[in-house]
């Protein structure tokens, strides 16, 4: 551990409550400045995270920097344990920069219930359990930051979510405690099987690999169901597509960005290094669980009628990708789950925030009723195709490099596991990039080609009007789009989303050209997590 | 390819500066897409100069690149007297995994250096056409972003030192097929085609992604090179492994190749412009699947145990060959020009596939390159006619005929590249055609050979078809109104049977159609000059392309004539093939180059038996000398060559009579067949089999995509909401009775009873304690924690 500049993660991680503070004392009614601080306060935190990127050093990314061990809650031998590796930072940092420009995102499009204050000071107080569980190298501390995520979601949902919001954050908010409360048993089970000594997580991966088998097995089975919710895998996924839909946009970037994520990160941060045992004979059926959510995912996607929904079916499929790869318990198969978490992050927060922008315009996602978007917002269906594409996986842009080194590890899974069922999982998982493309394409092909549907202004001026709306299609100057029938409100990109988006845009093309980027990261971290396994493996 | 071999065996190495920095010739189209993209509106010609200029720089560096790679070859012939240049790689790391780096950069041989710059040359030919095919098209600067992406991507595919990096390439190619077919998607038909073709194209990919896992696990690499030196050494574990994976990377080239059953799309494709075809059909996109079997060949070779003794049949001789005919055949039924076009690319591709498959490495890769010339010159000519002669349609029925006298560089390099196509001797495409054939016949694949000349006659029967129905005969719809002649066909044809309409008819049939028709946005009045000499033909950016890509469909062949025992080509390449050539029979190869006849073949001699000694010695130390080899080339003989060359001559005379009979209506011996469709019904059975595809296309659309994207897609989705969900839902509301009933009875029945017992104020402190009791929370609390204690439980009893 490297305790150098350890202010820096702390700093990173409660800066956005200070803004929450601040925020506190100001009436309601002043909208405009609330939007302000949240926005610089998010931007302070990312100004942080993007110092911790500079100071961060990469020759040594195995190892946990920044790090902090200060005493905290004696009385249970839980301590402010915090630090930052390989493994970590990406998300970290992701985290950061997805709540900022979620912040810039919200000057224009605050959902439909208003209270900006309240919503803005929820959305800091989840940057502060979101970074805190990246940082966090204590299991208390991890589960507490864990649990801070899920009020102010749940509150976003059920407060400025669409219909059944009541519902869908009620599931939320039950079915992630259920696997909160499994997995604080798993860990207390954890803390008492190594003595009783600490929870600090390096100190629990050391021990962890004497556990015995059998038991091992259980905790582990504790801690699957935990973060399994979270992930989601099939076939406790089912909060999500409801979450998802009925949630803010916002809510939706963020859930898909960084939330899931929490699952897939503590895996490979916790359950699998602390439980090698466990994990080697969890595998196979995590590894199943995860290609029948690929297919399976893909399946619902086909069936969907609603834009959004479909796009948070597909979530499920693209996990099910990162729980493949983390099955195989191989470095090239964590190093692609990792590096899908942020992909998956990066492309399917950009599908939320369009899906968000045509209900803005359109007051639908029925896709029946969308259609000729590349007619009527040209830019906003060439976002629509450009994230479509990346979430199919298509090669130079980020989402590739999170499905096929997965497939490479599954079919060279780790040399204790049972080669000729991942080799049929990889068969199968490979056939999950097909249906992608067809759910994708076929969304695509029935929301942003052909004609506008006559319901928002396409068509009824005859042909005339058709040939005025295609020249608008050809007209780059005109970004209005506006086809003089009183559709005004069905307008292209405006500046204030291509602020937020544009840095979604770069960093998918960009990791996309250059994954070496974060593989070069993550690797020596992954390097070591595995090495780690293997040895829990091998012993008798 | 090989290691450095001591003493007589010298290897080479390929140098020069073009060499050294051929991965500039994807990036600068690649960095021109996006130039495009962003600035190309703003720009006087939309983009398109961005566009061209990009592929003449690639054009240039890839002709160094080539000149580089000959100059290397000679020096080193010079030096060592034989081919063996090694590639040259360079490689940066792209991404690492566990110490294991994955490289992306180039590697150049003589493959790759072939197919660089006929990608190149053809994409500038084609971009250079464009500026005139589609000036004023909608959506002109896409257009030009996305055909220069279309080339990077083929280009990166080309200079792929492993298969990652060919991954990349393919799908970028696969995603601007895409963008390029569906250019126009403002129509229903042509989105359906773009997606068809994106879709068909990914379930041969699932074979690509699979089948490069195997090759990892294999080899544990995923160079090429390495991948090619390790097959050739017998270095892997498993053959059957290798078989495997020969099949699934095979099952991609199906899918990107339009081999059969995966062909459907290619077709469907012409939905794009046709500047589009023209590039996808001849050096890019279809191509990549043949170029994938090409670039790993000893892994298909051995896998598949091609040239084994007594083996008459593998997977891709009988896909090959299976294609070669069943996409010939559907090529008679076609009205619409490409079509016939799109038909014949599916077969030339089959015919590459056989000769991949027989073992005729050399041929089929001369076939990519000799086939790139003639069908782009085709698809171009028939981009030509549409542009001007006939009103935009393609329909060689309703709006062609007899526009030879006005068309005279169309007619004349249309009817060059037929007899390249149907490989008339000494027209390009007779050099390597014939040499699929002549091989599958000394390779003892007799059935491939049937098939290589039927497939021949075939072709040149419905070629010799579409040139009289686009060329010969009276004008009828658009060109007679081109003519200006009258149309004598307003009686209807009784040929043409009510089949249904597919994308291009109502896209191009339709004229009237002002917005939708997409190249009539500008007037005749726009037009360019045409060429001095041709002045009633197209405009020069479109006729020029047209004459050089005319006499390259003569001139192409003339680098490799095993005819005269001329084998530049083949030497340039046979480094490529990653398996030596067992040079058992050259006597005629090395003559003129200063060794006898006699000198070469003792060569020869005591090669084989250094290589058989160093294969012994090579199992033994493990370092990788090859134990597999390719077979040299057959000795040409017009005996050999006659068959192939009377059935094509047979071909022409029997289609020329039979559509002077049926489509110029002239009274010949050939009169009575006249009708035959509709008189006699196994003909009329065939017929309806051939006009509906073979029933593929409504096998896949209606069965199998409909099944997934319907009934299998709602059931699943039954089952997530009513049983996975209805499981959440039912353990929830069952939390919440429980939560009920031990408030009523419990809470309010016992504890509460006491409480109340115990005085008013008591009381009232009770109820405010259940007010905080009742809220939901509380209820899941309660829960949680029951849980999380039965979980204690469990684990105690566990540990106990």
């Amino acid at each position: 551990m490297i305790y150098d500049n350890n202010f820096i993660l702390s700093l990173g991680t409660f800066l956005p409550l200070i803004g929450v503070l601040v925020m506190l004392f100001i009436p309601a009614a002043e909208e405009v400045l609330h939007k302000q601080i949240a926005i610089i306060t998010s931007g302070a935190t990312l100004a942080v995270g993007i110092w911790t990127l500079a100071i961060f050093d990469y020759g040594q990314s195995g190892q946990l920097q920044f790090a902090v061990n200060e005493e905290w809650i004696t009385v249970i031998k839980s301590g402010y344990t915090i630090g930052l590796d390989g493994i970590s930072l990406p998300l970290y940092f992701l985290s950061m920069a997805v709540t900022f420009l979620v912040a810039i995102y919200t000057w224009e499009n605050m959902p439909d219930a208003g209270n900006p204050k309240s919503f803005l000071m929820l959305m800091l107080v989840l940057q502060v359990g979101m970074a805190g569980s990246f940082i966090a190298q204590d299991l208390i501390l991890f589960f507490v930051f864990f649990e801070v995520v899920l009020l102010p979601m749940y509150f976003m949902i059920g407060v400025w979510g669409g219909e059944q919001r009541q519902y869908a954050s009620l599931k939320f908010f039950l079915y992630t405690m259920f696997g909160s409360a499994l997995m604080l048993v798993a860990f207390l089970a954890l803390f008492y099987q190594t003595d009783s000594v600490s929870f600090s997580i390096p100190y629990l991966v050391e021990q962890g690999i004497n556990i015995d088998e059998d038991v091992a097995i259980w905790i582990f089975a504790g801690m699957f169901i935990g973060f399994a919710v979270k992930v989601p895998m099939f076939p406790f996924h089912t909060w999500l597509p409801d979450a998802h839909t009925q949630a803010p946009t916002q809510g939706s970037v963020i859930l898909a960005a960084i939330l899931l994520k929490l699952g897939t990160y503590g895996f490979v941060r916790i359950a699998i290094p602390m439980l090698p045992k466990g994990a080697e004979e969890w595998a196979p059926v995590i590894g199943i669980l995860a290609c029948i959510g690929i297919i399976y995912g893909a399946l619902g996607c086909l069936a969907q009628t609603d834009m959004k929904r479909l796009i948070a079916f597909s979530s499920v499929a693209h996990m099910g990708f990162v729980m493949l790869g983390i099955s195989t318990l191989t470095e090239t198969g964590i190093n692609a789950a990792l590096f899908g978490m942020v992909a998956h992050g990066l492309i399917t927060g950009m599908l939320f925030f369009v899906a968000g922008s045509v209900k803005h315009r359109y007051h639908t996602l029925e896709i029946s009723r969308l259609s000729g978007m590349l007619i009527q917002m040209p830019k906003m269906g060439w976002i629509l195709g450009f994230a479509a594409m990346a979430s199919l996986g298509l090669p130079g842009l980020a989402g590739f490099w999170g499905e096929f080194p997965a497939l490479l590890a599954s079919w060279n899974p780790n040399e204790a596991l049972n080669e000729d069922l991942f080799r049929t999982l990889t068969v199968i998982a490979a056939l999950g990039t097909v249906l992608a493309a067809a759910y994708l394409l076929w969304l695509y092909q029935r929301t942003a080609f052909g004609e506008p549907s006559e319901e928002f202004g396409g068509g009824h001026g005859g042909h005339g009007h058709a040939a005025h709306s295609l020249s608008a299609a050809a007209n780059a100057h005109d970004d209005h789009g506006d086809d003089g029938h009183g559709h005004a409100d069905i307008h292209d990109v405006t500046t204030i989303e291509w602020i937020a988006w544009t840095p979604f845009l770069i960093a998918i093309v960009v990791f996309g050209v250059y994954p070496q980027l974060m593989f070069e990261v993550m690797d020596p971290a992954v390097s070591q997590l595995v090495e780690r396994v293997n040895q829990g493996i091998a012993l008798p | 390819m090989l290691l450095a071999a001591e003493g007589t065996g010298a290897v080479g190495e390929a140098s020069g500066w073009f060499i050294e920095h051929a991965w500039l010739i994807p990036v600068i189209p690649a960095i021109a897409f996006f130039l495009i993209i962003f600035f190309g509106k703003k720009m006087p010609r939309g983009g398109s100069e961005f566009g061209i200029a990009s592929m003449v720089a690639a054009l240039v560096l890839a002709a160094g690149t080539a000149m580089n790679w000959v100059g290397s070859l000679s020096d080193h012939k010079k030096v060592a007297g034989n081919y063996e240049v090694e590639a040259y790689i360079r490689e940066w790391t792209w991404w690492q995994s566990g110490g294991t780096e994955f490289g992306i950069g180039h590697q150049i041989d003589g493959l790759a250096a072939t197919v660089l710059l006929l990608v190149a040359f053809i994409s500038t030919l084609v971009q250079i056409y464009s500026t005139e095919y589609v000036r004023g098209d909608r959506r002109y600067t896409h257009f030009f972003a996305s055909l220069t992406l279309f080339s990077a991507g083929m280009l990166t595919m080309v200079l792929a030192p492993n298969m990652v990096q060919l991954i990349l390439g393919w799908e970028i190619m696969g995603l601007c097929s895409f963008m390029l077919i569906g250019h126009w998607w403002e129509e229903k038909a042509n989105s359906k085609a773009a997606l068809k073709a994106f879709f068909t194209v990914r379930v041969g990919d699932m074979g690509l992604l699979v089948g490069t896992a195997m090759l990892l696990g294999i080899f544990g690499t995923m160079n090429i090179a390495e991948i090619n030196e390790k097959t050739a050494a017998g270095e892997f574990a498993s053959k059957n492994m290798l078989m495997w994976a020969a099949v699934a990377l095979f099952i991609a080239c199906i899918g990107k190749s339009g081999q059969f059953p995966l062909h459907t799309w290619l077709p469907d494709a012409m939905a794009g412009p046709t500047p589009v075809s023209s590039l996808l059909h001849s050096s890019t996109m279809v191509v990549a699947g043949v170029f994938l079997v090409a670039r790993i060949y000893p892994v298909f070779y051995v896998g598949l145990d091609i040239n084994v003794a007594g083996q008459n049949f593998n997977l891709i001789a009988v896909i090959g060959g299976i294609t070669v005919i069943i996409a010939a055949l559907l090529a008679f039924v076609q009205d619409d020009i490409k079509k016939v076009l799109a038909y014949s690319t599916v077969s030339q591709l089959g015919y590459m596939m056989m000769g991949l498959g027989v073992g005729a490495w050399t041929a089929a890769v001369f076939h990519i390159w000799t086939h790139a010339f003639f069908k782009c010159c085709l698809f171009l000519c028939a981009g030509s006619i549409s542009h001007t002669a006939s009103h935009h349609s393609f329909d060689m029925k309703k709006d062609m005929g007899g526009i030879w006298r006005k068309m005279p560089v169309t007619t004349g390099a249309w009817i060059a590249s037929t007899a390249a196509l149907c490989g008339v001797p000494y027209f390009s495409g007779f050099f390597s055609k014939d040499e699929i054939i002549d091989s599958a016949k000394a390779y003892d694949y007799t059935v491939f050979y049937y098939v290589g000349i039927i497939g021949a006659f075939m072709t040149t029967a419905y070629m010799t078809r579409a040139t009289y129905l686009t060329f010969f005969g009276s004008p009828r719809g658009g060109a007679a109104h081109f003519m200006g002649v009258e149309d004598h066909s307003a009686h209807g044809d009784h040929e043409v049977h009510g089949h249904s309409a597919h994308p291009d008819e109502a896209e191009h049939g339709d004229d009237g159609h002002g917005a939708h028709g997409h190249d009539d946005h500008h007037a005749p009045a726009h037009h360019s000059a045409p060429l001095p000499f041709a002045k009633t033909d197209s405009p020069w950016q479109i006729a020029a392309p047209i004459l050089i890509l005319g006499i390259l469909a003569v001139g192409a062949g003339y680098i490799n004539m095993p005819v005269h025992k001329f084998y530049w080509f083949e030497h340039q390449t046979e480094s490529s093939i990653g398996l030596p050539i067992a040079h058992a029979e050259e006597e005629g190869a090395a003559e003129g180059e200063g060794h006898s006849e006699e000198a070469a073949a003792e060569e020869a001699a005591a090669e084989e038996g250094a290589a058989a000694e160093e294969a012994a010695a090579a199992e033994e130390e493990g370092h990788s000398e090859a134990i597999y080899s390719v077979p040299a080339p057959p000795k040409f003989k017009w005996v050999n060559a006659a068959p192939g060359l009377i059935l094509v001559a047979l071909g022409f005379v029997i289609s020329l009579g039979m559509s002077m009979a049926v489509f110029g209506r002239r009274k010949n011996p050939f009169s009575i067949f006249v009708g035959l469709t509709s008189k006699n019904r196994v003909v009329h059975r065939a017929h309806w089999v051939l006009v509906n595809k073979y029933g593929l296309d409504s096998l896949y659309e209606n069965v199998i995509v409909r099944a997934v994207a319907h009934p299998i897609a709602k059931a699943a989705y039954w089952v997530n909401q009513n049983i996975i969900d209805g499981i959440v839902n039912g353990v929830g509301k069952a939390g919440k009775q429980t939560g009920d009933m031990v408030y009523r009875y419990i809470d309010q029945g016992l504890v509460d009873r006491a409480v109340n017992a115990s005085g008013t104020a008591a009381s009232e402190s009770g109820h405010a304690a259940q007010a905080v009791q009742s809220g939901k929370v509380n209820q899941y609390g309660a829960l949680l924690f029951g849980a999380a204690a039965v979980g204690a439980i469990v684990l105690i009893l566990i540990n106990a």
